[in-house]
């Protein structure tokens, strides 16, 4: 097991499901003689040659759509969007043809494809291009959607998204590329709808997703010092739910924080107090709590920018009002 | 003609093939494009079996049989015949939603098409479909698209497969004209270009998207719509199918043969409405303007006297032709009449191809939702 980056991990399970599948082949703007927007696909032009990792022009809505059409006939793209801000453009096909594909077909025509890049905001690029794109595609019955936190699940779990005979989005994250962390160096796959307890504590349950893990493991550490343990879920697929995961830390700490980079409105959160109100509503000490981004486009500035992110902070103080400790409640 | 469809042993209506020709020789190359008695025969049964399905399932509709949106391919039959006949079993197409007789020309039994605008579990999509969403790919019909222009980057992926695998087929890939001002049209044809992929965009080109005359709202002319990718721009005459067909067959092979993408602006003209919602004529198009169409411009009327005058078909012959094709027709609706409805324990199949053993897939928490592996925890319990 080595220590590498998110981006490494990444690059290591498509190299690892490409050698394995020659139907697997990689296509997206700069992926191939760029290295990747992000340097992700580092490497897999010399490696696998222009047949299978090729630079589209920018077209998101046609090279999704003709990735969509390539896994009509059998091949599992994988589909790389510079950022999911840019996917938006090609949701017709995300939506309209690779989420109903397979029922408008009465189960003729799966859709193996993975559409993958970065969501959310990194800093201080604005409101167009920081915006977590989850809810758009988890909304939809056909899709699944896969948010590794760590360099490990980002290996297993873009291994299974590319396995998986369904539309897997794999929402990455720029401010976690760099992340390093070990990874196993063997053939690697974590299936899709298990969710990880990332830190164990009694007291309350900070229920989260992708890069937001890394910030409810910082206001777990805060809390941990007034006394407060906190557990940590990551859910890591938010399609397939792993609903019993959330289920088990609601009983356990009868509180539950749910922590997203997304506007509140209809979001994940929204999705997940919903089955705890309807599934383990007795299990509950006080109302579920969201700490979402602010109900605003993101701004430039760096001071309304951090405003407007959900951080340790609100983390926090949410916490404590859901343990009824708190003086000033988010 | 569907001919190589029937070959692959596609049910397409019980069209029998003609009797001898008494002696005649085959038509002149010069009139009848060299095709034989025979074939012209089969042309004409199967542009015959197109305007009678069309025509039964309007009656459907009118009696409540067909629901939703239902759009008439009635006038643009030469385009199913004369492009999709010309092509081999293995060859893809796609289309928009206007293509019930282009799925039946490319092998799907008229019962199987009829039985999915009546939502029948027997329909080529199951019923989940319906009119605007046919499919088969045993006979390489990839549908079916709602999304105007929707299937276009979807038509560049399937020859875009073709080309990965090193395959000779090719992909056929129909719009409306309305389609070519899309964004993902222009897209589609940009990257088909450079990849030179081995599909053919063919326009159906009634002259209006929905209400709006192409013209209207179209600041180029439609030969003008390629050329900007260097993708060779053709124009045929999609009410002369026989036209039509030698011009598809050209061109599918050279394009088989690696020319690259194609674009073809085929013109016809739709004889009804844009869907059963909308009249023949009124606003946007006048009544003399259809009816001299009709009188001037019928693909099957046009082959039919064709073949007459030729001497190649004698009135009996005709009736039996169109006797079969009704027979057919009626025989699709009384099977798609007497089929069950889709089952409604099937609601939550093939919403995905992989049910993950863990997690839940679906979030209504219904009875009857697949829970993925493990058992789901009652409404309102407690989890242990």
């Amino acid at each position: 097991m080595a220590e590498i980056t998110y981006r490494e991990a990444l690059n290591a399970a498509m190299c690892q499901e490409m050698d394995r599948d020659d139907s697997v082949f990689l296509l997206g703007e700069e992926v191939a003689e760029y290295d990747g927007a992000y340097k992700v696909s580092r490497g897999m032009l010399a490696r696998y040659g222009d047949r299978r990792v090729v630079d589209s022009p920018i077209s998101e809505l046609g090279f999704a759509g003709l990735c969509v059409g390539a896994a009509m006939a059998g091949l599992r793209p994988i589909c790389e969007f510079m950022t999911f801000n840019f996917s938006i453009l090609a949701l017709d096909q995300v939506i309209n043809s690779a989420a109903k594909m397979l029922y408008m077909t009465n189960g003729q025509i799966p859709i193996p494809i993975v559409f993958r890049g970065p969501t959310g905001a990194a800093l201080q690029l604005s409101a167009q291009h920081s915006q977590a794109c989850e809810t758009y595609y988890v909304h939809a019955p056909g899709v699944k959607l896969a948010t590794p936190a760590t360099p490990a699940d980002a290996k297993g779990l873009l291994a299974a998204a590319i396995r998986d005979d369904d539309p897997v989005a794999v929402m990455e994250g720029e401010l976690l590329y760099n992340v390093r962390g070990e990874v196993p160096d063997e053939e690697y796959v974590i299936p899709l709808g298990v969710a990880d307890l990332k830190r164990s504590g009694d007291d309350v349950s900070i229920i989260t997703h992708g890069k937001m893990v890394h910030v409810a493991l910082q206001a777990a550490r805060t809390l941990a010092r007034e006394e407060i343990e906190a557990d940590v879920l990551d859910l890591r697929s938010l399609r397939p739910l792993d609903a019993d995961a959330i289920l088990r830390t609601v009983a356990k700490t009868n509180r539950v924080v749910y922590l997203e980079e997304g506007w509140p409105y209809a979001g994940v959160g929204a999705q997940i107090v919903s089955l705890i109100q309807d599934e383990a509503f007795d299990d509950l000490d006080s109302p579920v709590l969201r700490v979402t981004q602010a109900d605003v486009p993101m701004p430039y500035a760096k001071n309304l920018e951090q405003l407007a992110k959900p951080g340790v902070k609100a983390v926090v103080e949410a916490c404590r009002k859901a343990l009824y400790t708190a003086g000033t409640p988010a | 003609m569907a001919r190589a469809n029937r070959e692959m042993g596609a049910a397409v209506a019980g069209i029998e093939g003609p009797e001898a020709a008494n002696g005649r020789e085959p038509a002149a190359a010069a009139g009848l494009r060299g095709f034989s008695r025979e074939e012209l025969h089969g042309l004409l049964a199967d542009m015959l079996l197109y305007r009678r399905f069309e025509e039964k399932a309007e009656e459907a509709y009118a009696i409540g049989r067909i629901g939703g949106f239902c759009h008439l391919h009635i006038g643009q039959e030469g385009l199913a015949a004369g492009a999709i006949g010309p092509l081999r079993g293995d060859d893809l197409v796609i289309t928009a939603y206007r293509e019930h007789t282009q799925a039946i020309a490319k092998g799907i039994a008229p019962r199987a098409v009829m039985a999915e605008l009546y939502g029948r579990a027997t329909g080529c999509s199951g019923g989940r479909g319906g009119s605007m969403h046919l499919f088969d790919t045993t006979v390489g019909f990839y549908g079916g698209h709602g999304i105007v222009g929707g299937q276009i980057p979807l038509g560049a992926g399937l020859a875009w497969a073709i080309r990965y695998r090193g395959g000779d087929q090719i992909c056929i890939c129909f719009m409306g004209d309305a389609a070519v001002n899309q964004g993902a049209f222009l897209e589609s044809l940009n990257m088909s270009a450079v990849w030179r992929l081995p599909v053919i965009y063919v326009v159906e080109n009634n002259g209006y998207g929905m209400g709006t005359a192409f013209a209207r709202v179209s600041a180029t002319e439609m030969e003008a719509r390629s050329g900007a990718y260097g993708i060779p721009a053709h124009t045929v005459d999609g009410q002369d199918v026989l036209e039509t067909y030698r011009f598809f067959e050209e061109l599918a092979g050279r394009v088989r043969g690696g020319a690259g993408p194609q674009f073809v602006n085929a013109i016809t003209y739709r004889f009804r409405g844009h869907s059963m919602s909308d009249p023949v004529s009124g606003t946007y198009r006048s009544r003399e303007e259809v009816e001299s169409q009709v009188e001037e411009r019928d693909p099957v009327a046009i082959l039919r006297e064709r073949l007459m005058e030729a001497g190649l078909l004698t009135r009996g012959e005709l009736e039996a032709l169109d006797a079969e094709a009704r027979a057919a027709c009626e025989d699709a609706a009384e099977f798609a009449d007497a089929s069950p409805l889709p089952d409604p324990a099937t609601l939550y199949d093939h919403v995905y191809a992989e049910i993950n053993p863990h997690g839940r897939l679906f979030l209504d928490g219904r009875p009857g939702a697949p829970t993925g592996g493990r058992a789901r925890v009652d409404g309102g319990g407690r989890h242990g």
